[in-house]
């Protein structure tokens, strides 16, 4: 005895929205990418263990320090004294900006002492040092 | 006779392409590192000298806690042991202007595995 079932259910998978739903994650992909800005300078950053991330990209400004003492912020290089100009013009612009520093390892405390004292001048608080994971 | 309409069931890999595009070109480079907060200018606040432990680190990255010659590994345990005696503890870091960053960076890194929040960077007296 043969048995057959009366209703025919189709087991294909609807495709017709399946370009909307690629376009919605393709739309969500280019909102939240944040396209890199600066170039910088060749730095070596220094290793640590307690590092935690940066929660935002957006209200990041990275300065560079690098070994022979040039600072770039913004693909330019500027003199330690207009660093609190700079930092001051980003602060009102952003007031919740955090300062990345990125300094060489070799860079000596005497100029990030001054670099801390212009930041301090420029009212930006908030710094983060970048660095690496110490892996050991 | 043709009918007007575009073909659509090549859509979805058009999109795939896009999206996967995008996937590829995105540059997932986190910034991580230590993050602090500076003082604000002109700030000078009084802190009771025995809330305050002085750490020293000299042109050579030798560190000196209280006056006391350490490693920069012990750092953590000290600083953890002070803390829990007393936790309105402000860890005062002081640098020769010849002084490594990496130093300062170590040193700094075993503040925060000692979970000490309270750090102050004082400037060098000239």
């Amino acid at each position: 005895m043969k048995f057959e079932s009366k209703t025919k259910v189709s087991s294909e998978i609807p495709t017709a929205s399946m370009p909307d739903i690629i376009f919605m994650l393709l739309i969500f992909f280019m909102v939240t990418t944040v396209m890199r800005e600066y170039e910088g300078l060749p730095v070596l950053l220094p290793q640590a263990k307690q590092i935690e991330k940066l929660e935002t990209k957006r209200h990041v400004s990275h300065i560079f320090l690098s070994k022979d003492g040039m600072i770039s912020v913004d693909d330019k290089i500027i003199p330690m004294g207009n660093v609190r100009h700079v930092m001051y013009e980003k602060r009102i612009e952003d007031p919740q900006l955090i300062v990345s520093l990125k300094a060489d390892k070799h860079v000596s405390m005497g100029l990030i002492n001054d670099m801390h004292t212009e930041l301090r001048e420029a009212d930006a608080l908030k710094i983060n040092y970048s660095t690496k994971t110490a892996v050991y | 006779m043709h009918a007007g309409v575009i073909p659509t069931a090549s859509m979805a890999d058009i999109a795939f392409l896009l999206l996967i595009f995008f996937l590829v070109t995105t540059t997932i480079d986190m910034d991580k590192g230590l993050g602090i907060i500076l003082p604000p200018p002109g700030a000078e606040v009084e802190v009771s000298k025995k809330n305050i432990s002085n750490l020293l680190i000299n042109a050579q990255g030798k560190i000196l806690l209280d006056n006391e010659p350490v490693q920069t590994r012990d750092i953590k345990r000290i600083v953890e042991s002070k803390i829990a005696a007393n936790d309105k503890l402000i860890i005062s870091v002081k640098t020769h202007p010849r002084t490594k960053y990496q130093v300062y960076i170590d040193v700094l890194d075993q503040l925060k595995q000692a979970k000490a929040t309270r750090i102050s960077i004082a400037e060098p007296s000239q």
